[in-house]
């Protein structure tokens, strides 16, 4: 029963743990393969300096000039409403590793070079797009999901676009003698290989999400372990007293029980990462469209086996239980030979324990402040795991508090032997307690976190996306056209132009606005100054986005310099969530003024909004403008709705199984109790209880338990929604985000966690009202 | 020569080489023929031909450094067309080596037709792909880099162009197949080499050959062994071997008088036999050969620089300079492939 | 005998399974026990005394016969009407105290009083007070020495002034001395209470101490 327990303990935490990281690491691959396939982890590049396209000629220059470098262009090409990234090498000047070796093989470069042209995609996409377009589609294992690769020249002819690239990569074997290119007179700017990888920065807080569940479920887990390595040991105590005692040496013995617990945490390891892949397997569809829909980043949907992820997964296993049998292997080697056997001697809660452990909290305490103190991500996570221990360890000297005034509170014999028996019990069960208060603080955590992302997320999308479509013409006198044709057609049309540069030596955007109501009214800033839309439609002031006012530290008021030697004045901040690059905004006269030749291609239409979708139609059939150039903000919108769906059927999902084995520790503990129950319930009984009305009594208890739990771990998880938001996001993606509560969600969790103590404290109960009379008449025997 | 047409198969006919060296010969369709009648026409032939499918400018050069020691030199250019109408563009692909007794280094660049990475223009004659260059036709400059060798030439000759085979139409097969053929070997080099050791002041003597076809092998043909030879004596001895997977082989050439005056070689009249063999990159290459003229009375031996002049890239080949010695003594080029 | 009894054994049967068969314990055992009187139960160990208690105390059913309490028939009586009849009316002291762990002294006394709703805080005192415990009132279990633990078991059996009180070698876990001084309190407060005490022990001398003795051998009483 034990055995069973602690492996089933141990497999439950390996299987949470390595089924999130399982799928932490498909994603993190995938992206480093997207990177990979784009050039961007292998080589330096030279990307434009404004704007976003190199002319081929200064390719051509720097070949002639002697710098090897490779085209790269890169853009959005929309194959029956799916988006996917297109991009177009030069096959002939590609460095190795570039392209899959695969695809290389496969291709027939005739063809490759030759309308209708080739794409190299993924099986899966290119089951999708064969027949959606003339080129002839070749899947490729390792080509990324959502990427299709094609020729430099094919990629210009599908995205419709001239005679330029948007990147040079800088290949590895420079000839001799070579010169340093002189890239500002090529408008360029070298990007080292490591910097730029923009989607894992983005995703990095959806998997910081994974991760911090995975952790706290294997910490749940390692509870359970630990409690059930403490109980096997402690009842076979005399077994180890008697061998002790016959002569057996201690260091044999521990040798004995070293190897049976590796065994077990090896069985148990190898189960939990069978158990993880599958949960890996079945979670990952939903999280790769979350990343996709949230993101924009492409992983795999479908899981491979790698053998690092085993190996440390494994490792944890055995790690854990290392670490939680090394309390008890510590006790049998102190463990005097001829002592009385004290069966109940572990459970016991001595009110120095108490001391300590309530002592334990306080320094944990102290360090989460201390870490709340100090700036970094390391600090926000030893904030993290201060505040969960220190809550975790507290809540034993909490019940305890709270079971004592319920018992001096109850007047009638039952329910102030209730309370007091639950007090005493509550050494027994305070592992699997503590590991219920941590998943639930888990879940109303991570729940809070990502609800109050996806209310802030969509309400932001509502202010910003206040224009009923966007309009991204594809070129300046397209955009000409388009204004011309809607200004009767639609309520207003706003210009968006903008400027690609650096602020701060980062690229930037800087986008010019007119004055108009939608923004007054609707854009979602976070500080202003006085009068800030006079201001910016005045051209005395700028707007910048969160992110680059937390890396400037500015605020409103400050001075900011824009290219150009252009020096204005923050009016204000607003949000801009998901964009890792900083953004300005300012009056657009001011812009066009000092840069004439800004791209004028972008613009918001108002118009009623049952009346978008016939207008985008319309632009679309006119003017053949490509669907991907219209976002409709309804649409978007739904598809945001739908994207956040997918996200919380992960989250419900990981919810699920954190409450499941905090849940089988409740049980487990019960069961290990329950042995010990009929003694202390023999003697009422006797006195007059009915065994039906006892095994009600234990199952309340759980309940009660439970139920106090939950109360404890909502401040809990509130608490540690708020550092997940306002501290570790920050620090990582330097965006704050409000924090929203959601208590209907908690009825419902504590809805879930009663259902999931009665249900684990069922068995015992039920067993209990079972016992036969015989059994409970043994406690009384005078043979003992 | 045949050798680039092999590589050229290779490269960028996978498929024709899935179904055996037959592709070729007969994937001439829409491509335009060699002509026996044609007469070359300069400066507009030193130019690219389009609606030939391969075309080279193809200079080798056998060297004396300041320091006493032998040295050779290859910078080439192949176009090689995707389609008779060059839509899409040629492609066009470069290979420079510098071989010392000792050590050889060889790299390689492409480059795609149509956007000024690479070309050939007639008049002014330029040639270049990336920052590799050749200047001139009648004298000029000749430049070319990898990652550990450089090397910058000035290169004059004032003899005429000579034609190969008969009037420039040069026969490779006894089926038929031909190329248009004429070759400069007469020029006089001199400049830098720039090798890992350091900078080396060379002069010398250079052999420009010059060749387009669209359809150049015979169906049975594997391998090629080809020769361009310096002697003393100021005369210039071309001869190739065409090795078939039947056993015999096809092999011709041109006896240069010292004028430039041609004197096409008979089939069979040129006759080369393996001497000595060296195991290079797997390969049993033959780096010594004895090649008899009789016509002419050349009875040679003829022996590589550096037996490891192992060209390994895209199309891996063995092209390096060798030393002649017997009857006629001198120097020259020695260029083997399809040995497996 | 003119009194009423208490507790009626009438032709007792009980057997418990054992590994080759049946094992009989009881065979046929009757004894009737009024109000006020007390008798002692003696046997060789396995001889069934507990078992008999255990009857007579509705913790178990026999296979055959009577047991009845103050006129009720056990055997007819459903789990939770056995378990008011308990509640209400019998009380046990056990070898082993079988204390409840978590409550202290006082409300250990008063517990099964006030479960058949009898709590009288008066009368529990004056238990405590008999039982020499006044002192550790607010003590528990596990503080206790022996003899305190089984003088509160005392006390918790008589707190409800039950007609039956049952005793399974209440002083079996004690030395001598003790054992004699809890003696002396238990059949003084039995008295007072005028409840009717069974008790089992297998020594003589305490044996001695009660009204009436009856010996168990064989699974019948001699």
């Amino acid at each position: 029963m034990q055995l069973l327990t602690m492996v089933i303990g141990l497999a439950l935490a390996t299987a949470l743990w390595s089924g999130v990281q399982a799928i932490n690491a498909e994603a993190r691959a995938s992206y480093d393969q997207a990177a990979r396939a784009l050039g961007e982890t292998q080589f330096t590049q030279l990307i434009p300096e404004e704007g976003n396209t190199i002319p081929t000629e200064t390719f051509v220059a720097l070949r002639r000039a002697g710098v090897l470098v490779s085209p790269l262009l890169e853009g959005r090409l929309q194959l029956d409403d799916e988006n996917y990234q297109l991009v177009g090498f030069d096959a002939l000047t590609a460095p190795m590793g570039l392209v899959p070796n695969e695809a290389q093989q496969q291709v027939d470069i005739v063809s490759f070079f030759a309308p209708p042209y080739q794409i190299i995609a993924n099986p899966e996409d290119a089951g999708r797009i064969r027949g959606l377009t003339d080129a002839t589609v070749i899947a490729v294992d390792t080509v990324s999901p959502g990427v299709l690769l094609t020729d430099l020249y094919a990629a210009q002819a599908m995205l419709v676009r001239g005679d330029e690239v948007s990147r040079l990569l800088l290949l590895p074997n420079q000839p001799r003698n070579g010169t340093p290119p002189d890239l500002k007179q090529l408008k360029l700017v070298a990007r080292s290989p490591s910097q730029g990888n923009d989607i894992s920065r983005l995703t990095g807080s959806f998997h910081l999400n994974l991760t911090a569940f995975g952790l706290l479920s294997f910490a749940v887990g390692l509870f359970i372990v630990h409690g059930t390595i403490g109980l096997a040991f402690e009842q076979r105590r005399g077994l180890f007293r008697t061998l002790r005692a016959l002569g057996m040496p201690l260091r044999m013995l521990l040798v004995l029980l070293m190897v049976e617990l590796l065994f077990v945490s090896l069985v148990a390891g190898g189960a939990g990462m069978v158990l993880g892949y599958v949960i890996a397997s079945v979670l990952l569809p939903d999280v790769a469209a979350t990343l996709r829909g949230l993101y924009g980043a492409e992983i795999d949907g479908t899981l491979s086996i790698r053998p690092i992820w085993w190996a440390a997964g494994m490792a944890i296993a055995v790690l854990g239980t290392a670490v939680a049998a090394a309390g008890s292997i510590a006790k049998i080697i102190r463990m005097p030979i001829l002592a009385p056997a004290q069966p109940r001697a572990w459970a016991l809660l001595s009110e120095r324990r108490m001391w300590l452990q309530g002592i334990l909290v306080l320094a944990l305490l102290a360090v989460a402040l201390i870490a709340s103190q100090l700036q970094g991500l390391v600090a926000g996570f030893a904030l993290l795991g201060g505040l969960l221990l220190a809550a975790a360890l507290a809540l034993p000297i909490i019940l305890s508090l709270l079971l004592f005034l319920a018992q001096h509170l109850a007047r009638a014999p039952i329910p102030s032997w209730f309370w007091a028996d639950t007090r005493q019990q509550l050494p027994g069960l305070s592992l699997a307690l503590m590991a219920l208060l941590l998943a639930l603080a888990t879940n109303i955590g991570v729940g809070t976190m990502v609800g109050s992302f996806r209310t802030t997320f969509l309400g932001w999308l509502d202010q910003r996306l206040a224009s009923e479509l966007y309009v991204n013409a594809r070129s300046n006198q397209e955009a000409e056209v388009l204004q011309s044709y809607l200004a009767p057609r639609a309520d207003a049309v706003l210009p968006i132009w903008n400027i690609e540069a650096r602020v701060a030596g980062l690229p930037a955007e800087i986008y010019g606005i007119i004055d108009h109501a939608t923004y007054r009214d609707n854009w979602p800033l976070l500080e202003a100054a006085d009068s800030v839309w006079q201001r910016v439609a005045s051209g005395d002031g700028a707007l910048v986005n969160e992110q680059l006012a937390l890396r400037e530290n500015l605020h409103p008021g400050d001075s900011l310099e824009l290219p150009g030697a252009w020096q204005t004045i923050v009016a204000g901040i607003y949000s801009d969530y998901g964009n890792p690059n900083g953004q300005v905004i300012v009056g657009l006269d001011a812009l066009v003024k000092r840069f004439p030749d800004l791209q004028r291609q972008r613009f918001g239409i108002r118009i009623a909004p049952d009346k978008a979708r016939a207008l985008a139609r319309t632009i679309r059939d006119e003017f053949g403008l490509p669907a991907e150039r219209i976002i409709h903000q309804a649409e978007l919108k739904s598809f945001s709705v739908q994207i956040f769906e997918r996200t919380f059927t992960v989250t419900a999902a990981l919810n699920v199984l954190t409450l499941a084995v905090a849940g089988f520790a409740i049980l487990t503990s019960l069961l290990t109790l329950s042995a010990m129950r009929a003694a202390q319930v023999a003697p009422l009984w006797a006195m007059g209880l009915t065994r039906r009305r006892l095994a009600l009594l234990e199952l309340l208890r759980s309940s009660a338990l439970a139920l106090m739990t939950l109360v404890l771990s909502i401040p809990v998880g509130i608490l540690l929604a708020w550092v997940l938001l306002t501290v570790i996001n920050v620090e990582a993606f330097g965006w704050r985000l409000p924090m929203r509560l959601y208590p209907t969600d908690w009825a419902w969790l504590a809805l879930w966690s009663l259902i999931a103590a009665m249900l684990s404290a069922a068995w015992p109960a039920y067993l209990l009202s079972r016992k036969p009379p015989a059994e409970l008449l043994k406690v009384f025997a005078n043979e003992r | 020569m045949s050798v680039r047409a092999l590589i050229f198969m290779i490269l960028f006919a996978p498929s024709a080489l899935a179904q055996g060296f037959a592709g070729l010969g007969s994937e001439a369709e829409g491509y335009l023929l060699p002509n026996p009648d044609t007469r070359f026409e300069f400066p507009r032939d030193h130019g690219p031909h389009p609606g030939f499918r391969v075309e080279w400018w193809y200079l080798t050069a056998n060297l004396t450094g300041t320091d006493g020691r032998d040295y050779g030199l290859q910078w080439t250019l192949f176009r090689s067309a995707l389609s008779p109408d060059d839509r899409p563009a040629p492609i066009w692909m470069g290979h420079a080596a510098v071989t010392t007794p000792d050590a050889h280094f060889a790299t390689e660049r492409f480059a795609r037709g149509g956007t000024g990475q690479a070309g050939v223009t007639a008049a002014p004659f330029e040639a270049w792909i990336d920052e590799w260059q050749m200047t001139g036709i009648d004298r000029g400059q000749l430049r070319a880099s990898g990652p550990d060798f450089a090397y910058e030439l000035t290169f004059a000759a004032d003899a005429p162009f000579v034609p190969q085979g008969a009037a420039g139409y040069s026969v490779k097969a006894e089926t038929g197949q031909a190329s248009h053929y004429y070759s400069q070997p007469f020029y006089d080099v001199s400049g830098v080499l720039q090798l890992p050791g350091g900078a080396v002041d060379v002069s010398g003597q250079a052999w420009l050959d010059r060749e387009w076809s669209s359809q150049l092998l015979s169906a049975d043909q594997s391998g090629w062994d080809w020769l361009s030879l310096h002697l003393d004596t100021g005369e210039k001895l071309m001869g190739f071997r065409l090795r078939s997977d039947l056993g015999s082989a096809y092999s011709t050439g041109t006896w240069i008088e010292p004028d430039g005056t041609p004197g096409p070689l008979a089939p069979g009249a040129f006759v080369a036999k393996p001497l000595r063999f060296h195991r290079v990159a797997g390969r049993e290459i033959p780096v010594e050969w004895r090649v008899e003229v009789p016509e002419h009375a050349v009875d040679v031996t003829v022996t590589a620089l550096n037996p490891d002049s192992w060209m390994d890239l895209s199309v891996a080949y063995w092209e390096g300079p060798v030393r002649v010695t017997g009857t006629h003594s001198g120097r020259g080029y020695l260029e083997m492939t399809g040995y497996e | 005998m003119t009194r009423a009894a208490v507790l009626t054994i009438s032709d007792v049967w009980k057997s418990f399974p054992g590994d080759t068969g049946p094992i009989e314990v009881l065979r046929g055992v009757s004894l009737d026990l009024p109000g006020g009187d007390t008798l002692a139960l003696t046997g060789e160990s396995g001889s069934g005394k507990s078992t008999l208690l255990h009857l007579a105390g509705a913790l178990d059913a026999p296979n055959k016969g009577q047991v009845s309490v103050l006129g009720h028939a056990t055997h007819g009586l459903g789990d939770s009407q056995r378990a008011a009849l308990r509640r209400d009316h019998i009380s046990v002291v056990f070898q082993q105290f079988n204390l409840i762990p978590s409550l202290n002294v006082r409300d250990n006394i008063s517990f099964q009083a006030r479960l058949a709703g009898r709590g009288a805080p008066e009368w529990c005192a004056t238990l405590a007070d008999k039982l020499g415990l006044a002192d550790h009132l607010t003590k528990f279990p596990e503080q206790l020495s022996g003899g305190q633990q089984q003088r509160v078991a005392i006390g918790r059996a008589l707190a409800g002034r039950p007609a039956l009180v049952l005793a399974d070698e209440p002083t079996g876990n004690l030395d001598e001395a003790t054992g004699d001084a809890v003696l002396d309190v238990m059949l003084y407060l039995v008295r007072e209470t005028d409840a009717a005490l069974l008790m089992v022990t297998h020594s003589k001398r305490v044996a001695g101490r009660m009204a009436r003795r009856l010996h168990l051998r064989g699974g019948q009483l001699v």
